[in-house]
């Protein structure tokens, strides 16, 4: 699992963004599939389910293992294949609220700043009742961001992750640079068995 | 069909809002252990696109007749049913939108429409031959199956027909409406039916939620003035506060007139206007993209009309194609032209003598629905407040000579006055009407849930019925009364003059009946016996058997005809039987007419609902 983190972006441009939002969408799907509801924060601290090594869907550096989990003896058999229905389900919801596959799919050098803005308006209002309908989101810190907050002993390395100067025991003090999103419930719609979710849009006639 | 037997054995008061555009299904527990049972509005799984299932709280009230070929096998899977016959909720909403020829809509509109025969298939309406019909009767009977199976689902130990349950319609629903509406729900299998009117629920709802502390908020005399604005229809009724033996009790004593006209009227002007701006710039626009800018504008308004901060909403139209770029129309509202068509047009400040131009409902014959044409509720209001001027004057020993009756308390129900500034618009229009004379300001009722009131209060309904809390008395809002050609020599070129026979008196309860009205009726045997059909919502003193030879063009209005239908059984083919005229309130609160001849040897049940022969 090695990932370049120094491959920053040098300018935030509109793709970039979109892409932060498929990074978003695939961590959205992480949790899913690792749990299907996740009542809080709390929760997910004890919950083993959650703290499986997962690689591909996450883009960005995954937390250190946690302690407990580094004593017990690690299998390759661990990864498991994440099912891709709930990421093309997911993906049908976003086409079909918020243009997400149109959108994303078109060049955008050929167009004015005015149109992307039109456009992007229906993206995020559409993508912006996806989140909303089907998901309970929630921060997982409240503290306001830029304070210093204190993390106890035994932490939930998964909900939250240190950086910089890591070094010594805890209580660790730091500042909270992101709150962190968590996902309380997922309410996706259930899909009928059988049912073709690899057709994300279905082409349309009109008579 | 009584609603005592088989009391033993609910477990459950059930609500169901069987509204117009949307259906909410609540419960309580009969039985519970907590002081006051709680409360659950019921999740109902529906299609919400070809092979996807999901709960939600509302199950909009519409019918997709999918084509042969439009669906794949097992898209229309529910958990209870691989194959169901029809598509109901949203899904067939969504389809319906951009095939609307298949889409049947407002079933609940049509119920109540007189000039058509509701038994018949006509819905949807105007579309081509092949597309299956169903009556307005099947889509309640639909809509109500949907819900029960997922009920049942949820539930298998405890049936939903086997609990107590409560239907909510319109006031202004007329006696064939009712009868129409009962007969969905016992098609659709319900033992233990009980019917309310919504405002009526609105008020339960209000009663329980505050929890008792009601009593702090009104006061004997008070007249509660309901307005209950939902996505198509506004309802209208008044509540007496009165003392019975030194606690308050609560009655209904008038309602409004059936008006169509809701919030989603006002999603629709909205939705012209932004055409009419997006034409001025050049751009047309197609009948898919008025439906898309009507989406838009509803979360539009809701933003505008809450949020003081922000000045105006941009509304976006993608392209239909895969290109979204350069095809996507923009456009903007801004919160002057909100203001100017929803708050201005729907609430505009009028005196209390401004009333809508009457149309009456017999005159409308043709194929659709009797639409308000005035859009302005506060008109609507301003008529309703005029005409039951007297309503509250002898329940409450009060002698109002005013020319309008005097609400003390308002209580809102419905979406559309979630918005603070619609709701603050009515108030100041009410409280202006009130100063002008000299009278205290009306108070705005706390603590209404506006979304879910009806389907809660309905649930709750089911528990003062089993003797728990207040019960609100009313009765029949209306007097009824056939018409009767008077004996006079002719007159060539003019029609004999009608008298009106009361045969159903104003505030009839559950379970009484009206015999006798004095005047027979020559009724041939073996062939059906039509008569003209009144109704007055003012008229309070009339008993059964009253006839009147006179009255004001606004006091009595002429419904659909109704008819009597004598079985030869037993007599002779052809044979004129007198009978006389009765009428009974049934357990449900259905009002039932009946035909008994003066010998007493039989009864005949009178139809609403004349089918077309």
């Amino acid at each position: 699992m090695n990932i370049d983190v120094t491959a920053m972006p040098a300018t935030i441009d509109l793709l970039h963004v979109s892409l932060v939002t498929m990074t978003l969408i695939f961590f959205i799907l992480f949790l899913i599939k690792s749990k299907r509801k996740i009542p809080d924060a709390t929760e997910i601290s004890e919950s083993p389910a959650v703290a499986e090594p997962l690689a591909e869907p996450l883009a960005e550096p995954l937390a250190e293992p946690l302690a407990e989990h580094v004593t017990e003896p690690l299998t390759t058999s661990q990864l498991k294949k994440t099912s891709p229905d709930s990421a093309l389900q997911l993906l049908a919801l976003l086409q079909q609220e918020a243009r997400f596959i149109d959108f994303i799919q078109e060049d955008l050098l050929d167009y004015s700043d005015a149109d992307i803005g039109a456009a992007a308006r229906v993206v995020h209002e559409g993508g912006q009742k996806v989140l909303k309908e089907y998901f309970s989101l929630a921060a997982v810190r409240e503290e306001q961001e830029e304070s210093r907050i204190s993390l106890p002993d035994g932490f939930d390395a998964t909900a939250i992750r240190l950086t910089g100067n890591v070094i010594g025991q805890a209580p660790y003090t730091g500042t909270l640079v992101h709150r962190g999103w968590k996902a309380t419930e997922v309410k996706l719609p259930k899909l009928v068995e059988g049912h073709d979710v690899s057709i994300i849009a279905p082409a349309e006639v009109g008579l | 069909m009584s609603n005592v037997e088989n009391n033993h054995t609910a477990r459950y008061a059930v609500g169901i809002d069987l509204g117009t555009t949307h259906c909410v299904l609540s419960y309580v527990e009969l039985h519970s252990d907590q002081d006051p049972a709680p409360h659950h509005v019921m999740p109902i799984p529906q299609l919400t696109s070809p092979g996807s299932v999901k709960d939600k709280m509302q199950l909009p009230s519409f019918i997709y007749q999918a084509h042969a070929a439009e669906l794949a096998e097992g898209d229309t899977t529910l958990p209870w049913n691989i194959k169901p016959d029809t598509i109901v909720g949203s899904m067939a909403r969504e389809l319906g939108s951009k095939t609307p020829i298949r889409l049947v809509s407002s079933a609940k509109s049509w119920l109540c429409h007189g000039g058509v025969d509701r038994h018949q298939a006509f819905l949807p309406l105007n579309s081509p031959e092949e597309v299956t019909k169903v009556s307005p009767i099947e889509a309640t009977y639909q809509y109500l199956m949907h819900m029960r199976s997922a009920w049942d689902f949820r539930f298998p130990d405890t049936a939903l027909v086997d609990q107590d349950v409560t239907i909510t319609v319109p006031a202004s629903f007329d006696p064939s409406a009712r009868d129409l509406t009962t007969e969905a729900a016992q098609r659709a299998g319900f033992k233990n039916l009980t019917l309310l009117e919504e405002p009526q629920s609105a008020v339960y709802s209000w009663l329980e939620s505050s929890n008792d502390s009601w009593r702090n908020q009104v006061n004997v005399g008070d007249i509660i003035l309901v307005i209950d604005i939902g996505g198509g229809t506004t309802d209208l009724s008044l509540v007496a506060v009165t003392e019975d033996d030194g606690n308050l009790s609560l009655n209904r004593v008038a309602v409004g007139d059936h008006i169509l006209l809701g919030g989603d009227n006002m999603d629709l002007a909205l939705a012209y206007q932004v055409k009419t701006k997006l034409a001025q710039e050049g751009k047309t626009l197609a009948p898919w993209q008025i439906l898309a800018i009507t989406h838009s504008c509803r979360d539009a308004k809701e933003i505008l009309l809450t949020d003081p901060e922000i000045h105006s909403v941009p509304i976006v139209i993608p392209g239909r194609g895969a290109k979204l770029l350069g095809a996507t129309l923009r456009s903007e509202l801004t919160k002057q032209e909100v203001m100017a068509s929803l708050v201005d047009g729907f609430f505009p400040e009028v005196g209390i003598h401004d009333h809508p131009v009457h149309q009456a409902r017999g005159a409308l014959k043709q194929m659709g629905l009797p639409y308000a044409q005035d859009v302005a509720i506060c008109r609507h209001l301003a008529a309703f407040l005029c005409r039951q001027q007297a309503a509250a004057n002898e329940l409450l020993g009060q002698n109002n000579t005013g020319e309008f009756i005097q609400p003390t308390a308002i209580l809102f129900n419905g979406g559309v006055l979630k918005a603070p500034v619609l709701s603050e618009r009515i108030m100041s229009v009410i409280n202006r009407w009130l100063s002008d004379v000299g009278a205290e300001q009306a108070k705005l009722l706390a603590g209404a849930d506006l979304d879910l009131a009806v389907a809660k209060g309905a649930a709750y309904y089911g528990s003062v019925r089993k003797g728990k809390g207040v019960r609100i008395r009313g009765g029949i809002a209306s007097a009824y009364y056939v018409g009767i050609e008077s004996a006079m020599p002719a007159i060539p070129g003019m029609n004999p003059p009608v008298e009106a026979l009361c045969v159903a008196p104003f505030g009839m309860e559950e379970g009484s009946i009206a015999e006798g009205s004095g005047q027979e009726f020559g009724l041939i045997v073996g062939e059906p016996v039509s008569f003209r059909f009144f109704v007055s919502t003012t008229r309070r003193d009339d008993k059964a058997g009253t006839l009147l030879d006179y009255w004001e063009p606004v006091e009595l209005e002429e419904l659909a005809e109704i008819q009597a239908n004598l079985p030869v059984e037993g007599r002779k083919a052809g044979e004129i039987v007198p009978v006389q005229l009765a009428s009974r309130v049934t357990e449900v609160g259905t009002l039932c007419l009946e035909a008994i001849p003066s010998d007493g040897s039989a009864k005949w049940q009178v139809e609403f609902d004349v089918r077309a022969s």
